[in-house]
């Protein structure tokens, strides 16, 4: 008995500095309140509660992290990093995710309700799924999922060891895979798209946790710092090492859907409820681009004369056949899960070099191409037809005419996108290109520039279509937005044009962010 | 690299900062910006006063342009190069960008050459769009174009130049396509937007260049800091540079849009052809002086490029029926001549900007003719069913007289001052190069004669239903104006106030040329090539009867021509078809051939691919397959880059 007692007590109690880790827990802590209210609230009071509590803890969240700004501290024993680029992305995540809630919460333009199943377990077609609809029943187990999903996003990039940075791109993976197959409309197309990205992404898991057991066998270590000593010290095989790297990296790549990794992205965002689709596009990709930065600088920079090359010619890979695959699309969310995967090409781009410029470049990229996506996104939600989302590209003939404001809003996107000057989109490639040009890898630039001119061509022609061409007869409509989505658009192209016209302030605060914390 | 970025830059010159009437430099552009932001925005409620307020604000920015014109000119030379600094745009660590303006001689020249022809364009629009329902918006779109070319003449930075660069873009090809319910205005807009961007990309790349070797793409850093630079960064970026301004300035082998872009509104083209857009480059090239003066290759290539294009120009306008798009041709060719004197270096470079101005009078002057007989005819545009027309449009007539005398450079017209004078620099450089400017002048003769005998002479061949009528005063006024500049505009520029050389010194510098002859000589010469063409012509169209129809049995040479030198033919080739080829390719790979591979390795396995046919998940397994592959191929790429 006495031997267990002291046993037990000299078992330490780790030190956790809450107050570092405080925008997770609070956002992990609304999506366990989620919980709750889903099963002790009666059914009407929840939408309000949920969207409340959501939108309330991300704000909550936010403000956190920019009372955390400056603070470079490793926390929770050592495996959460409290740095400049955690900060940068979890500030990113969350105003994104923001406006990502505003769109989940749309209710007015779908004559159903939301842009969520009533119930995602009914069978499509069924006589169940018909009462459902016809009562109008709306579900908020959307609300937590998200969050969840959200709190991995913030744990992702501030992983410092392996082990925990694997558990945070589980817990953002999962509620995604559920939401990605709860759309209302097409529900066997949705529920395709979530079955393929969960097969997709456990099979990249996979590889990810294999790559994670090899480098502890080399290393001896989960954790990044250790790795990086591992390597300039060169113990072990060089073997398990090198294997280990590239599988590691598969699963990252993954996730920023660089070619060869991103056959799932157009099957998913065109399956997945749009909201979903903005969501993933904008917030997934920037907290993947997070740990991907930070396993590369801080634990592989060692070696990076043997990932460059490898980086060089998936950054290639991915520009030109995202550009060029996107020409052909004719689905307008298809059309943007091509150019999603072309800009996480640009974004390898300013990864390539090993430099503050490269990481602070990336970081402002990040952000310009977050806005406008979830912007762009949430502009496809509102032009609908008797099916639902009108997203066949020929329907959006002569959109202009029809509704001058909202292709006016999308040609602004779109523009970023393709990179016109005093559109966020314009910085985000200068500073990406110069970066990279500066670091050495002109020949990449150039491949850059042209996959841009190329991509440039997609986005005027939808921009041409919409303003060149005669509207269809029986063409969609475009539904008038409540409050919330009008909120998130109207952000959204607020912040394009803003780091457009005045990107110093971000630009400068990207710089300050630009230093891990080992 | 990293040495080069630390270099240490010089500027070029004391510049003086904005003061007393300076400090409305900015207002030139505000002004237009504007009026587009009103008339684009303010939307039907604007319908009425639509075209009256884009004209006032052109109208003002050039009011403001004659007060700094004549402060500018009470200056002594040194000190006519002010700079206005407006804001920092990216003033991040490593990329300073501060959005400033330069005024000095040559942005000058293209400041009131832009407002003072584009308001003449302005008024005329009133009367000539006066019953199209869209005329706000078009006069929305003229103010745009007219702000973003005074921000890329005003710049004093390539990346702030570059915004003015793409807006010009936009706004041309906003106008070319502005009749979209006609098929061929978009897709000639498309093109135009399309053709640009190969040349924007040149800009991209010649800006990154710059920021690499410089550190910096301010006027001052870059051209100030040329002459510490090796000549290979310099003829790379001259190179670059005139890659771009081919596409701006539609010059050999970018020059294919320009013919096409004759779909827009025909005071656009004339806001295209002559004020605007297709200087651009000229601009670009002379601008960049101090780059290419390191850069001899780069040099000799503008040169080539001009000829090449001065001659092309000219042969396609000799074969073309459409009025407009014999002037399009034309452009090319004194887009040419320009280009040329551009890549003397500063032999040439005010005499580029001399032929630049004369050019805006005489070219906006013919097409705003050319835009009042289609008025008259029914906007017919074919020659064939002109003729006869000076009876019924004199004062038309009269105008486009003095434009065409002016084009093919008869005594005292501005023409002739400004390309006799390109001519002479070129024979001056280079024999080969000198004998093609003349030959061009030739053709000119040649091709405009044609076009003044189908139109102004020769018997009716209109069609039954048509009468034609003179315009009303609000596009005859604007057309007597740039006829009285088309006349007196070259000696005036060349004589009052020092001359243009002298008032261009300053920035361009100043190189006198040796020719192996007299000048009368070659001024002789010229005449008497001009005559001879002007005498083929009449020989050809004036004594003989014009076909109402083009004949179909005509010489290679003509078919060629009629083809615009199978400009599209070549970009269809080498460009269009691989493109269209690589990405049904990649589409290919990317959807079905992934598919057939695993296909084909089931059936190497022994399995039957109509098993997985059946699995229900469609085609996960070709991406799962797509996924290990490319696992399999990262790490053997990893291993093998640290095993060799």
């Amino acid at each position: 008995m006495t031997a267990l007692t002291r046993q037990v007590t000299e078992i330490q109690s780790p030190t956790i500095e809450y107050g570092l880790l405080a925008p997770m827990l609070v956002v992990f802590g609304a999506a366990v309140l989620g919980v709750l209210v889903e099963a002790f609230l009666p059914r009407r009071v929840r939408y309000p509660v949920q969207v409340v509590l959501s939108l309330g803890a991300l704000a909550v969240a936010l403000g956190m992290v920019v009372t955390l700004a400056d603070r470079v501290e490793v926390a929770a024993e050592g495996s959460v990093a409290i740095d400049g680029p955690t900060l940068f992305i979890q500030g990113t995540v969350l105003a994104l995710s923001l406006l990502s809630v505003l769109l989940f919460a749309e209710r007015r333009v779908d004559p159903g309700g939301d842009a969520f199943a009533s119930a995602a377990s009914s069978l499509p077609g069924s006589e169940d799924e018909r009462t459902l609809t016809a009562q109008r029943v709306q579900q908020t187990e959307v609300y937590p999922l998200v969050m969840f999903s959200i709190g991995g996003m913030l744990l992702f990039p501030a992983s410092n060891d392996l082990l925990t940075m694997f558990v945070a791109l589980e817990v953002l993976s999962f509620p995604l895979y559920l939401l990605c197959g709860m759309a209302r409309r097409r529900r066997l197309l949705s529920q395709e798209a979530a079955v393929k990205y969960f097969l997709l992404g456990s099979f990249s898991s996979a590889f990810f946790i294999y790559g994670v057991a090899l480098l502890y066998g080399y290393a001896g270590s989960v954790r990044l710092s250790d790795i990086d000593r591992a390597v300039s010290e060169q113990v072990g095989s060089e073997g398990l090492l090198l294997a280990g790297v590239a599988l590691l990296t598969v699963g990252l790549l993954f996730k920023i859907a660089a070619v060869p990794f991103h056959a799932w992205t157009p099957d998913v965002y065109q399956g997945a409820p749009t909201p979903v689709t903005g969501f993933m596009a904008a917030c997934t990709k920037i907290a993947a681009f997070g740990a991907l930065l930070r396993v590369l600088y801080v634990g592989l920079g060692g070696l990076r004369l043997d990932w460059q090359p490898l980086l060089w010619a998936i950054a290639i890979l991915t520009m030109v056949v995202g550009a060029v695959v996107a020409l052909t699309q004719s689905d307008v969310k298809r059309m943007l899960a091509y150019s999603s995967i072309a800009h996480a090409g640009f974004v390898l781009t300013g990864m390539v070099v090993v430099e503050p410029a490269g990481i602070s470049s990336v970081l402002f990229y990040l952000a310009a191409y977050g806005f406008a996506t979830v912007g762009a996104f949430a502009v496809v939600s509102l032009v609908r037809d008797a099916g639902g989302e009108a997203t066949h590209l020929s329907r959006w003939a002569g959109l202009a005419k029809r509704s001058p404001l909202v292709a006016g809003v999308f040609t602004l996107f779109l523009l970023a996108f393709a990179g016109i000057p005093l559109t966020s989109g314009f910085v985000g490639k200068l500073v990406v290109f110069l970066a990279a040009w500066q670091g050495g890898a002109w020949p990449l630039v150039l491949v850059a520039v042209l996959a841009s001119a190329v991509a440039a061509f997609f986005y005027v022609r939808v921009i041409v279509l919409m303003y060149f061409s005669e509207p269809a007869p029986e063409g969609p409509t475009v539904a008038v937005p409540s409050p919330l989505t009008a909120a998130a658009i109207g952000l959204g192209a607020l912040v394009t044009v803003g780091l457009g016209v005045a990107p110093a302030p971000l630009l400068t605060l990207a710089e300050q962010a630009a230093v891990f914390v080992r | 690299m990293s040495a080069l970025t630390t270099l240490d830059v010089r500027a070029v010159e004391p510049v003086a900062t904005a003061g007393g009437v300076y400090a409305w430099t900015f207002l030139l552009i505000a002004f237009p910006a504007l009026g587009a932001l009103v008339l684009l925005l303010g939307g039907r409620r604007t319908d009425r006063i639509g075209h009256v307020v884009g004209t006032l604000a052109s109208l003002a920015s050039f009011v403001v342009a004659a007060l700094l014109f004549v402060d500018m000119l009470g200056r002594a030379a040194e000190d006519r190069a002010v700079n206005q600094p407006l804001f920092d745009w990216l003033p991040a660590a490593g990329l300073q960008v501060s959005v400033g303006l330069l005024l000095d001689p040559l942005s000058m020249a293209f400041v009131l050459l832009i407002t003072g022809v584009g308001t003449l364009i302005h008024v005329y629009s009133i009367g000539y769009m006066q019953h199209d329902p869209r005329r706000r918006r078009f006069f929305g779109y003229l103010n745009l174009f007219v702000a973003a070319m005074l921000l890329l003449v005003l710049a004093d930075d390539y990346l702030v130049l570059y915004v003015g660069w793409e807006g010009v873009g936009l706004a041309s090809y906003l106008l070319i396509g502005f009749w979209q319910h006609k098929n061929s205005a978009a897709v000639a807009a498309k093109k135009a937007f399309v053709v640009n961007r190969v040349g924007d990309m040149g800009m991209t790349l010649a800006v990154m260049a710059m920021f690499a070797v410089f550190g910096t793409t301010a006027f001052s850093g870059v051209l100030g800091g040329a002459d510490q630079v090796s000549e290979g960064w310099l003829t790379v970026i001259g190179l670059l540079l005139l890659l771009a301004a081919c596409g701006k300035s539609a010059q050999f082998p970018l020059q294919s849009w320009l013919l096409d872009a004759m779909e827009g509104p025909t005071p656009v083209s004339a806001l295209i052809h002559a004020a605007t857009m297709v200087t651009a480059g000229v601009y670009l090239i002379v601008r960049s002086g101090a780059i290419y003066a390191g850069a001899p290759l780069a040099q000799t290539a503008v040169v080539v490029v001009g000829t090449i294009t001065l001659v092309m120009g000219a042969i396609i306008g000799c074969a073309k029926d459409d009025i407009k798009r014999v002037l399009a041709g034309s452009t090319m060719s004194q887009i040419g001549y320009m280009v040329l004197a551009a890549g003397l270096g500063p032999a040439g470079y005010a005499f580029a900007i001399f032929h630049l101005l004369t050019h805006g009078f005489f070219k906006a002057n013919l097409f705003l003719g050319a835009g009042s007989v289609m008025h008259a005819m029914d906007d017919e545009v074919d020659m064939r069913r002109y003729g006869g027309l000076r009876r019924y449009l004199p004062l038309t007539f009269l105008t486009f007289a003095a434009g065409y005398l002016a084009i093919i450079g008869v005594p005292p017209f501005a023409g002739f001052w400004s390309k006799d004078r390109i001519i002479e620099a070129a024979f001056a450089d280079n024999l080969l190069v000198g004998t093609c400017a003349l030959l061009g002048a030739g053709i000119t003769a040649f091709y405009m004669t044609r076009l003044m005998l189908m139109t102004w002479f020769s018997e009716r061949r209109w069609k039954p239903d048509v009468h034609a009528h003179e315009s009303p005063l609000v596009m005859t006024l604007p057309l007597l104006a740039l006829g009285l500049l088309s006349l007196v505009g070259g000696a005036a520029m060349l004589w009052t106030a020092g001359g243009i050389v002298e008032w261009l010194e300053p920035v361009v510098g100043e190189e006198e040329h040796a020719l192996p002859f007299p000048v009368w000589v070659l001024t002789a010469a010229t005449l008497v090539v001009i005559v001879a063409g002007v005498a083929l012509a009449w020989m050809r169209y004036g004594r003989e009867q014009v076909a109402r129809t083009a004949p179909t049995r005509v010489s290679f040479a003509t078919t060629a021509a009629r083809r615009d030198l199978y400009g599209d033919a070549v970009n269809e080739v080498a460009l269009m078809r691989p493109g269209q080829r690589l990405t049904g390719s990649l589409v290919y790979a990317d959807s079905r051939g992934l598919d057939r591979a695993v296909n084909g390795v089931a059936a190497l396995m022994g399995g039957s691919s109509g098993l997985l046919r059946r699995v229900q998940t469609g085609f996960v397994r070709s991406y799962a397959l797509s996924m290990l592959g490319g696992t399999v191929l990262v790490v053997v790429a990893l291993l093998s880059v640290r095993l060799s």
